[in-house]
């Protein structure tokens, strides 16, 4: 038993061209093929971004949900080695995975939205960066965190080529990098809200706040979490593999403890604010508001009791409504809830939302690539495989 | 179950770190930015603007800006409908009902000039992550570098008067807004848009002049009999002319909001009905920067959260191979 569930990450193995990951072939070369027209005729020629609205999909999809999406390696990692639950262990390399890639592939596309994106590097550069400015902060912790997270990941890489020196080494200075990779998304996750502040009351009051920062954190750690469980419950069903519900229960039950301090401090801040009225009135800010809100509280009757927490397709469902929630309170806070002024209107054009397929698309394919041939997932013994 | 009991401790501490890393209290808030004694800035004074865009088609000229996108290319004159990466001032129209009378409100009409407002305090300036946006510190003039610029368009997002703009439609597109001619300066020119404005609606100056002169015309009375100043107040040869005063509304836009502007704006319909949007005195910016700089001022914060987990983490973290007994470990 004890061997079972703390086994050592393998190789999935098997084919690597298969119909999942030939469409995702196609929608990565459809999404290439829309930025070469961008590329060439500028970010007009295939967005719907106007003068009212400069952020689109792009910037909101790709980077802020993209990177909170990622999170899973964040929150995984926090509670194995900060909080000492060793036994999430084998959670820890697959999350981390999805983290890297997710955001690696935000990191590239913050390059696509930028409109002097050859200008990329004086964001990081003395005399150029601006420490006043939200963005510099986030640019210089995500680059940072992509490099810590790659350092993180490494051991997988190591292994696969028998490279144990160089591991045994990195070994020693891992947990610096561990520490630094809970830091690091701790202070880019609550700036990704701080982003909002200098906008002031361009950002309908429901979801601008002084405490944004606070309030995209906690929703990242427990996206972190509701990802986790999602990609488990995929993970397991793609690859024919048992779920790992003696983790999952558990770790779900710490998610809804979370999700309860993020409903207190999302609630609390409007009360204090004196902004709840502005949810009964009769606008699609207020409509966007109560859908993003039952996404965060049906968690609850999906996972309230430990005999609802056993099952895998609870599970599956409260991970899915966290990370829709996740997703709605940034399109609500950046897009639905940004007003700027009448007669602007914004709604992605079909290849922008090409391109925001095809970078998720690119996440699915390299995540079954990097699964099937490196040591990622659990290894699943020949005492669970007689089970089946 | 010390474990467990840990477990929760180290949870408070945890949270606590991250709660306290998030709304500390603001050790460096820092107050609204203050005006430069010799900030430029303009006057626009509603009542005596007739709407003849002598101003929008001197910022073209001296700007070198194309036909705005509204335009076809075949008509008669320029038809820009707001500022956009083509046009950096435009003067917009409010009308009601048969808009018959000048400055009436109820079956009135009245223009207003909408152009970059030069904040003391700018969000533009402070969102920018590259110093592409910059205010010069005598002057005040907010001034676009592109050359810095990584097109984010952070500014645009940030700008509550939705000035500074992107051109989407080129593949190297920069921000466009006015920067109140100062590549004219050295000429000996000043604002184009004053220049040529026959009425003086729009008048440039020292913002210190501005003041004044914008507190002087509040406390006229209605159709009292005074002279109107034009071009620059604060030089140049005297071009006033003698009219007669409108019946103002007694607020001056622009000397308190978001931290003040360098643009003054003086009108007889309310300033919502004219598309001024009603803001509070303190800056967005250092609401902004006072959070930023509260959460990482010389970095002490992230520092001290990084060595409560390096700590935490080099007891935790088991090289490769150990794993499996700190499991049977915690089993037991």
């Amino acid at each position: 038993m004890s061997v079972h569930d703390h086994a050592m990450p393998a190789p999935v193995g098997g084919r690597l061209a298969n119909p999942v990951t030939v469409s995702c072939a196609v929608l990565i070369g459809v999404a290439i093929a829309v930025l070469g027209v961008r590329f060439v005729s500028g970010l007009g020629s295939v967005t719907n971004l106007n003068d009212g609205y400069p952020w689109g999909i792009w910037v909101v999809a790709d980077v802020v949900i993209g990177s909170a999406f990622a999170c899973g390696g964040f929150s995984v990692a926090m509670l194995v080695y900060i909080f000492n639950r060793g036994r999430y262990h084998a959670l820890v390399r697959p999350a981390l995975l999805a983290s890297l890639l997710g955001y690696t592939l935000a990191g590239v596309g913050v390059l696509f939205d930028l409109g002097r994106w050859w200008n990329f590097w004086h964001i990081l550069w003395p005399g150029y960066a601006s420490p006043n400015s939200v963005m510099f902060e986030v640019a210089a912790c995500i680059s940072l965190y992509i490099v810590v997270m790659w350092i993180e990941f490494s051991p997988a890489f190591l292994e696969k080529w028998g490279l144990h020196d160089a591991r045994r080494k990195l070994d020693r200075m891992m947990f610096f990098f561990i520490a630094l990779g809970t830091v690091l998304p701790m202070m880019h996750q609550s700036s990704l809200g701080s982003l909002l502040v200098v906008m002031g009351t361009q950002i309908h009051p429901l979801w601008q706040s002084i405490v944004l920062p606070l309030i995209f954190l906690i929703s990242a750690i427990v996206m972190g979490y509701a990802v986790v469980l999602f990609e488990s419950c995929v993970a397991a069903a793609g690859y024919r593999r048992s779920i790992e519900m003696h983790l999952l229960t558990p770790l779900s039950k710490i998610m809804l403890g979370l999700l309860g301090v993020f409903l207190v401090v999302r609630f609390g801040d409007i009360l204090i604010r004196g902004a709840l009225g502005r949810a009964f009135e009769p606008s699609l800010q207020a409509l966007m508001f109560w859908v993003e809100t039952v996404c965060f509280v049906l968690p609850f009757a999906l996972l309230g009791s430990e005999g609802k927490r056993r099952n895998p397709a609870n599970l599956f469902l409260a991970g899915v409504a966290l990370m829709l929630g996740g997703v709605l309170l940034r399109i609500n806070a950046f897009l639905i809830g940004y007003m700027t002024g009448e007669g602007w209107n914004y709604f992605p054009s079909v290849p922008e939302m090409l391109v925001t397929i095809g970078m998720f698309a690119i996440e699915v394919l390299g995540y079954i690539i990097i699964t099937r041939r490196f040591p990622v997932l659990p290894r699943e013994d020949h005492a669970a495989a007689a089970a089946h | 179950m010390s474990t467990r009991r840990e477990f929760f401790k180290r949870a408070l501490t945890g949270s606590a770190a991250v709660a306290g890393a998030a709304v500390c209290p603001p050790v460096q808030a820092r107050s609204n930015a203050q005006i430069s004694p010799d900030a430029v800035g303009l006057l626009f004074d509603s009542t005596l603007c007739v709407g003849c865009k002598a101003c929008v088609a001197a910022c073209k000229r001296e700007n070198n800006l194309p036909l705005d996108y509204n335009t076809p290319d075949d008509s008669p004159w320029d038809l820009p409908l707001d500022t956009n990466a083509r046009t950096f001032n435009v003067i917009k129209a409010y009308k009601d009902g048969a808009a018959t009378v000048k400055d009436a409100e109820q079956g009135g009409y009245a223009f207003m000039k909408s152009s970059c407002l030069h904040c003391v305090d700018p969000s533009c300036v402070s969102a920018c992550p590259v110093t592409a946006m910059t205010k010069d510190p005598v002057t005040g003039i907010v001034q676009y570098d592109a050359d810095a610029c990584i097109g984010c368009r952070y500014c645009v997002a940030a700008c509550p008067f939705g000035i500074p703009k992107y051109d989407y439609s080129s593949p190297t597109g920069k921000i466009a807004k006015c920067e109140l001619c100062r590549h004219r300066v050295k000429d000996g020119h000043y604002a184009a848009c004053a220049e040529v404005c026959p009425t003086g609606a729009t008048l440039y100056g020292k913002v210190a002049d501005l003041k004044v002169e914008a507190k002087r015309r509040l406390a006229l009375k209605p159709g009292q009999a005074t002279r109107f100043p034009r071009g620059n107040i604060s030089g140049g040869p005297d071009r006033s002319w003698e009219g007669a005063a409108a019946r103002y509304i007694q607020r001056t836009y622009g000397e308190t909001e978001i931290g003040g502007t360098q643009m003054l704006k003086l009108a007889a319909v309310s300033f919502e009905k004219l598309g001024q949007p009603t803001l509070p005195d303190r800056s967005f910016a250092s609401q902004s920067e006072t959070l930023q700089h509260t959460l990482y001022g010389g970095l002490v914060l992230p520092l001290v959260v990084l060595g409560a987990m390096a700590y935490v983490a080099k007891r935790n973290v088991k090289p490769a191979g150990e794993h499996d007994e700190e499991v049977r470990d915690e089993r037991a």
